[in-house]
C-alpha cells in the first residue's frame, strides 16, 4: 500500500492510473511466486528430513548390524538393552512408554484447555479476557528444559509425598510436565475456533430462551468442534515429540508397564540421550533412527486422522468444506 | 586465557562418546574423556585422518556409589554394590538398612561413566531394566538428594547434599572412603583416569592448554574442582 497523497495525486491523472494498477499487479504476482517459494522450499525441507532419517534406517530391512534388524525392534525379549556384550533392540517398552506419557499429558491438558478456551471465549469479561489470554500463552515461552527441571526437582517429590510412589520420577510426573507445555498449545487454537463461531449462532440460541451456559456448552462448542480437534491434534503432537520434559522427569527407565507410577522411557528420550554415542552407520544408530521415523509415522498418521475427522465435522455442521 | 587473548575455546558437553567422534570428525582440536578411548575409535581416526591418537591423563576421579543423607548405611562392598545395580538385592534391609525398595539412578548409556562403571563394578553385565537413566550427573545427584530409597554413582566432584559411602574392594578389606589419599593409594576401588585426547601431539594453543592443565597452577584447578590431581598434594 502506497501512502495517500501519491494515491490522489496519481488519481487526477488516467494514465498514471493505468500505469500504477500495472505495477500493482505486477507486484502482486512478483508477491505470490516470492510465497509459493518460500513454501516450496519449507516443505522440501521436510521431506529432505524424512528421506535423510528413513535412508539411515532403511538398511535395518535388508541387514543384520551388531544384532540390529527389522525383526529384532519387535522380536522378544521386549528389553531396550542397546550398550551390551549381548545388546537387545526392542523398541515396544520405548512406544509403550512414549504413548502412555503423551496420554497422561492429554488427559490433564485436554480439560484444563478447553475449559479455559470455554471460558474466555463465552463467559469471561473483556477486561479478565484481556488478562487470562496472554497470560497462558506465556506458558508457551517457558523452555522445555525449565518445565523439566521444575518436574525433576519439585513436582516428583510433591507426587512422591501425596501418593506414597516408589518411583520418584514416573510416567505420570513426566506426564503432568507435558500437559503444562501443550496447554497453550490447545487452549490458543481452541480459543480462536471458539471465536470464530458467528455471533449469530449464539444470538439464535439465546432468542429461543437457552441459558449462557446452554448456548456455549450445546450450540458454540459443538459448532467449534473442527477446530478443537485440530488443537487437540496439535497438542498430542507437540507431546509426542517433545524431548527434554520427558528425558528430565520421567526417570528414563524402559520398562514394560502400563502403570503411570513406573519409571518410563520414552522415543524422544531416547534418540537424545544416546545418539551422541552411538557409531555413525552401526545398528544402534540405525535403530535410534528407525525409532525417529516411527516417531514421523505416528504423528503423520495422526494429522491424516484428524484431518478427516475434521473434514467430515465441517461437512456435517455446515453441508460444504 | 589471560595470557592468550588471541586464543577462545569453545567447550561443548554431550559426553566422551560425543567428544571423541567430534576428534574422528575433525571438528575439534581436543577432546575430554572419563574413559580410556577404543581401539575402535583409534583406528577410526587413524582411518580418516591419519593421525595418532595422543593421551594425556590430567586428573583423577574416584567414581562415588551416592545414597540419600537419611540413608543409615555407610558402607558397602564392591560385591554387593554390583548386586544392587544388577537387580538381585532389591531391598534396603537385606543391606542391613531400613526396609524399603531400592531405586537405581545413574547416566545414560551415552556417557563414559555408565561405560566405566558397567566395565568395572558390573563385570559387563546390564543394568536392569528399572534403572532409570538421567542426562547428566547434576540430574543424577538432585534425583537422588530427593529420595531417600536412591542409590547411584558419579564423579565424587558432583557429590553434594548427598551421601558417600565407603567401599571395601572385597570381604576382607576394610571399607575405605573415597578420599584424595585413598584413590592415589588404590584402596579405593572405583577409581579412574579422566583424560584429555588430541589427534596427533598437540601444536601450539592446544600444546599451551594441555601443557596448562599439567602445570602446577592447572592441577591446582582440578583439584579446585572437586577431582582429584595426578599426583595428590
Amino acid at each position: 500500500m502506497r501512502s495517500s497523497p501519491v494515491a490522489s495525486e496519481l488519481l487526477r491523472i488516467p494514465d498514471a492510473t493505468h500505469r500504477y494498477r500495472k505495477r500493482r499487479q505486477f507486484l502482486d504476482k512478483m508477491a505470490e511466486v516470492l510465497i509459493l517459494c518460500f513454501a516450496s522450499i519449507a516443505m522440501a525441507i521436510i521431506l529432505l528430513i524424512f528421506v535423510y532419517v528413513g535412508r539411515e534406517a532403511l538398511p535395518l530391512f535388508w541387514e543384520t548390524n551388531d544384532g540390529a534388524n527389522i525383526s529384532s525392534s519387535f522380536a522378544p525379549p521386549v528389553v531396550w538393552q542397546p550398550v551390551s556384550t549381548n545388546p537387545r533392540y526392542n523398541v515396544i517398552p520405548l512406544v509403550l512408554g512414549t504413548l502412555k506419557v503423551t496420554l497422561i499429558a492429554m488427559l490433564f491438558a485436554t480439560p484444563l484447555a478447553l475449559g479455559a478456551a470455554l471460558y474466555t471465549s463465552e463467559f469471561a469479561p473483556v477486561r479478565i479476557r484481556e488478562w487470562i489470554k496472554p497470560a497462558i500463552e506465556l506458558l508457551a515461552g517457558i523452555p522445555s528444559v525449565v518445565m523439566g527441571f521444575f518436574a525433576l526437582i519439585v513436582l516428583a517429590s510433591w507426587l512422591q509425598a501425596q501418593l506414597g510412589l516408589s518411583f520418584r520420577l514416573n510416567a505420570l510426573n513426566a506426564g503432568i510436565a507435558l500437559a503444562l507445555a501443550i496447554i497453550p498449545i490447545i487452549y490458543t487454537v481452541s480459543e480462536d475456533a471458539l471465536n470464530a463461531v458467528p455471533q449469530h449462532y449464539r444470538e439464535a440460541s439465546l432468542a429461543l430462551g437457552a441459558s449462557k451456559v446452554q448456548t456455549a456448552v450445546r450450540v458454540v462448542f459443538p459448532a467449534a468442534m473442527p477446530g478443537i480437534g485440530a488443537a487437540m491434534i496439535l497438542g498430542f503432537g507437540r507431546a509426542i515429540g517433545e524431548t527434554m520434559i520427558v528425558l528430565m522427569a520421567s526417570g528414563g527407565a524402559a520398562i514394560v508397564s502400563l502403570s503411570p507410577f513406573d519409571s518410563t522411557r520414552t522415543m524422544s528420550a531416547t534418540i537424545a540421550a544416546e545418539l551422541g554415542e552411538v557409531v555413525f552407520g552401526g545398528g544402534h544408530y540405525r535403530i535410534l533412527f528407525f525409532i525417529g521415523s516411527l516417531l514421523f509415522v505416528i504423528t503423520s498418521l495422526l494429522n491424516w486422522i484428524g484431518d478427516r475427522y475434521n473434514r467430515r465435522m465441517r461437512l456435517k455442521l455446515f453441508g460444504a468444506e | 586465557m589471560n595470557a592468550h587473548p588471541d586464543v577462545t575455546i569453545q567447550v561443548t558437553g554431550g559426553g566422551t562418546g560425543t567428544g571423541i567422534a567430534a576428534l574422528i570428525g575433525g571438528t575439534t582440536d581436543i577432546c575430554q574423556a572419563s574413559r580410556a578411548i577404543k581401539d575402535t575409535e583409534k583406528e577410526e581416526l587413524k582411518g580418516k585422518r591419519s593421525l595418532e591418537t595422543v593421551e594425556t591423563p590430567v586428573a583423577l576421579d574416584a567414581l562415588a556409589i551416592y545414597v540419600n543423607n537419611q540413608n543409615s548405611i555407610s558402607s558397602l562392598s564392591l560385591d554387593q554394590v554390583a548386586k544392587v545395580f544388577l537387580g538381585e538385592i532389591t531391598d534396603w534391609k537385606d543391606l542391613g538398612g531400613k526396609p524399603g525398595k531400592i531405586v537405581l539412578y545413574g547416566r545414560d548409556n551415552s556417557s563414559g561413566t555408565y561405560v566405566y562403571f558397567k566395565e568395572h563394578v558390573l563385570g559387563n553385565k546390564d543394568f536392569p531394566p528399572a534403572y532409570q537413566a538421567l542426562p547428566g550427573t547434576g540430574g543424577v545427584v538432585g534425583a537422588v538428594a530427593n529420595d531417600k530409597n536412591a542409590i547411584a554413582y558419579g564423579g565424587i566432584g558432583y557429590a553434594k547434599d548427598i551421601k558417600t559411602l565407603s567401599i571395601a574392594k572385597d570381604a576382607k578389606s576394610p571399607p575405605v572412603d573415597p578420599s584424595m589419599a585413598n584413590v592415589l593409594s588404590g584402596d579405593y576401588p572405583i577409581s579412574r583416569q579422566l583424560f584429555w585426547y588430541t589427534a596427533g601431539q598437540p601444536q601450539n594453543a592446544t600444546k599451551a592448554l594441555v601443557d596448562f592443565v599439567l602445570s602446577p597452577d592447572g592441577q591446582k584447578i582440578v583439584s579446585e574442582q572437586g577431582f582429584y590431581p595426578l599426583k595428590g598434594e
